[in-house]
Parts: structure tokens; sequence; C-alpha cells
């Protein structure tokens, strides 16, 4: 009997993996069936799903970039410190003392990559005509995606609390106050008062909830933090999930109906 | 078993008896059993009292303390403590500034102390475009904003703080000047005064020299 014989016919072998190696296709959608990584992908594609000329394979890019992110992402968290004092100097450690420390500017280039990949598999999508029915929610699911990219360019921004970051922030987050009804500058901020002052105020606004306070600070950045790293992934990820769920079913990536 | 006498029969007939053949060709072949009445289309009474069942609690309660949660959740993110630098700052003696200059000591807490027309004036140095930090170029006498150009006036040109280049849609604003117990100038940032409001003819905006 050779090594890898009896491995395979080990106690713990055959604990983790019940089934054979897929040899025909009963055997494969078995295997595919009864493991919870693979259980999550179709047992076959058409040919056509893999044709780079007709997806550009733009959407499979965008989800590489995201898993790329999520891991440097988490990486970096190990050095970074979202504290007024630290937050910097942190950086600056990352880039220059950190053992392959080039993590964080890969991080911020996947970024960057990111966003070009999603408007360019939004191209290719409108170009093949794949957002007309029964796709339309997968689009309309695709668009609120795109903003979650962007918010989390945005928030992600912040976090190494150079010149940039501050005053790109304060810059947006000024457009915040001229909205109408929850900008404290905005029309119709002094539309309900309560004890003769505004409701909306500079304390109270949609600015406020954004920034944690009057202006871009320690509160802010601990708040961006928060929304970059945990809560603006998860939404992703539980949007990623229908997005790819109602491809399949929808026909098939690069499929007819 | 049906009654072959159903008029005197106190209780309904049974679904039951309804499935066999009735005995007596008297005896009535209900459509349906007289406590099951089929359901009108839209509102029935039974789905309105079915509202105070426990089902209809149950849905209520997780309704209620969805929507409260919700709620909770959104007034959570509020803060209610604020750590900022304090909005009152002492900027010296009112005789230590000069005609038709810019003070430039104080421009890390927003504020620019220019003497116009023997009047003292707090100037915020916040670019009314969209919030950053203009220059003052002494020499040609202006406000420059770094970010998208927006010029506003200086000592020498005009009234300080107009806007007149760029895009900044009004003028800088300016701080409440008082004099403070020791004689000193105190700036009070928590009041604003803004020119397109006609504020700064208000006394507070200056102190007379």
């Amino acid at each position: 009997m050779s090594v890898g014989d009896f491995i395979r016919n080990s106690q713990v072998w055959k604990s983790i993996f019940r089934h054979p190696a897929p040899r025909d296709r009963r055997n494969r959608v078995v295997v595919m069936l009864t493991n919870v990584f693979l259980h999550l992908h179709p047992v076959s594609v058409r040919q056509s799903g893999i044709a780079l000329s007709y997806t550009w394979c733009m959407g499979g890019l965008t989800f590489f970039l995201f898993l790329v992110e999520t891991i440097t992402g988490v990486l970096l968290m190990f050095y970074y410190t979202p504290t007024l004092q630290d937050a910097f100097v942190s950086m600056q450690n990352l880039r220059d003392e950190v053992t392959l420390g080039i993590l964080r500017e890969l991080h911020r280039w996947g970024a960057h990559a990111m966003v070009i990949t999603i408007w360019l598999h939004m191209y290719r999508v409108f170009l093949t005509g794949s957002y007309k029915p029964p796709r339309e929610f997968n689009w309309g699911v695709g668009v609120i995606l795109l903003v979650l990219t962007l918010l989390l360019s945005f928030t992600g921004y912040l976090l190494p609390w150079d010149q940039l970051a501050i005053w790109a922030i304060t810059v947006c987050s000024n457009m915040a106050r001229a909205h109408p009804g929850v900008g404290h500058e905005g029309p119709g901020s002094s539309l309900i008062t309560v004890g003769g002052v505004n409701l909306i105020h500079s304390g109270s606004d949609a600015r406020f909830l954004l920034l944690g306070g009057r202006a871009v600070g320690g509160e802010t950045l601990l708040r961006f933090y928060v929304l970059h790293c945990v809560a603006i992934p998860l939404a992703a990820a539980v949007l990623i999930s229908v997005h790819f769920w109602r491809v399949r079913k929808d026909g098939g990536i690069s499929g007819a109906l | 078993m049906s009654d072959p006498n159903p008029n005197i029969t106190s209780s309904p007939p049974a679904p039951a008896a309804a499935a066999t053949p009735p005995l007596s060709p008297t005896a009535p072949k209900p459509a349906a059993p007289a406590a099951k009445a089929p359901p009108k289309k839209g509102a029935s009474r039974r789905g309105f009292l079915s509202f105070f069942s426990w089902i209809g609690l149950a849905w209520a309660m997780l309704t209620a303390s969805t929507g409260v949660l919700t709620l909770g959740t959104v007034r959570f993110l509020f803060p209610n403590v604020l750590s900022e630098p304090p909005s009152k700052v002492k900027v010296g003696f009112p005789d230590a500034f000069d005609e038709g200059k810019v003070d430039e000591r104080f421009k890390d807490k927003n504020i620019w102390v220019v003497k116009y027309q023997s009047k003292l004036i707090a100037l915020s140095t916040t670019c009314t475009h969209l919030g950053c930090t203009p220059n003052y170029l002494e020499k040609e006498g202006k406000f420059k904003c770094p970010c998208h150009g927006s010029g506003f006036f200086g000592p020498a040109m005009g009234d300080p703080g107009i806007n007149f280049e760029g895009p900044a849609p009004r003028p800088l604003e300016r701080w409440a000047l008082s004099i403070g117990d020791d004689g000193q100038v105190v700036v009070d940032k928590s009041r604003k005064f803004q020119q397109e409001r006609g504020e700064w003819t208000n006394v507070d905006s200056y102190i007379k020299a």
C-alpha cells in the first residue's frame, strides 16, 4: 500500500473528507454538496461563463480585490492605532519600520484598483445588456455595492490622519451640512423648532452624526475606523452574497436567460 | 349519521355527516358547516379578531421591539459629550494691535484679529466655500484660500472678509468681541456674525478702539 493510500484510509483523513475525490458526475455532485466551502459554488458552469471576451472578468477581479483588501486590512489593524496622537505615527511606522510594511501601500493601491474594476464591471454589464429583466434587481444590488465601496474609500481615506485626509473629509462632510432638511445650514433646517432652538442644529444634524462631533476630530477618526473595518464590510459581504446568488439564479454568468 | 329531521336539531350537523349521503330526501345538504362561513374578500371579522390573539400579540411585540431598537440605535450614535477647546479666547489688550494689520498669532484657534478703520475685528479663518483655511497674503493685501482660490478683502482692500474672487459664496464670518475683566479683548467663538445677514453692524462684532 502506498503512503498516499495509507493516509487516505486513515481515520483522520476519512473523518475530514467523507467522500473520495471526484471521478464521475454523481460523485462530483456529492463532494460539492457535502462541503461547506464548495457548496456555495455551482457544481458546473457554462463554458461561456469563463470566456474573457464575454465577461472581462471584472466582477471576479472586484471580488478578488475585496478579499485582498480584507486580508491586508486585517493585517494592518495589528499596527494601526485610531487615536489622535498615534494615527499618523502608526501609519508611518507601518510604512518605514514594519517588515513588508509595503502592505499599507498594497491596501491603498488595491482600493484604487477596486474602484476602477467596479466601474469596468458596470460598463461591461451595461454593454452586454445584463441588467435587463429578470436581472434588474441584481443591477440595483450592484449599485448599492458601488455606493458601499465608495463609502469604504471615503472612510478609509481619513485613517492616515494627514493633511490630505483631514481636509478631504472636512470638505466632504461640509456638503452634508448643506443638505435640505437634515443639514443645519441647508434649506428647511429651521422648519422644526423646540423652545426657540432649531431641532436640526450644528450639534444634531446629519453631519454631526457622520463626524461624531462638530468638526473632524478624534471621535470622527474612531467612528470612521469602525465603519471602515467592521460595519461597511459586513454590509458589503451580505450584499455580495445576494449579488452572486442572483447571478446564478438568473441564468448564470454570461449566460442566456 | 344525519338526522332525518334537522329542523328540530339543536346542534348544527357535523362535517362528517355532510359527507355521508342523507337518509331522508328532506335532510338538507349543507354546503359547509354553519360554524365556518366562507371568508369574504377584504377584511373579515375573523381577520380583525385575530389581532387580539396570542399570535397577534407576538407579532405586535416583534414589530414594536424592532422599531424601538432601531430608533435606540440611531439615538445611541449621536454623542452627548464633546471634547472641544474653549470657545472664549483672550487675545491681548485693545491697544496692542496696529491699524491696517492682520494678527496671525491666533490662526490655529480659527481667529484673525484685524484692526480696520480704528475698529478691532475677529475674523473666522474658515473659508466659506468648503471649509479650508485661507492664507493671508500681506503683499497682495488679501486672504486667499489654497483649496479652490476664494479671495477675501484684507484691511488694505476694504471691509476685511468680503469675498471678491473665486467660488466663495459669502464673506468670512466674524466672532463676537468683548472686553474681559482684566481689560483684555475676549473673542467668543460661540457667536458668529455674517455680513450677508446684515449682522456686521451689530456692536458685539467689533470693538471701537
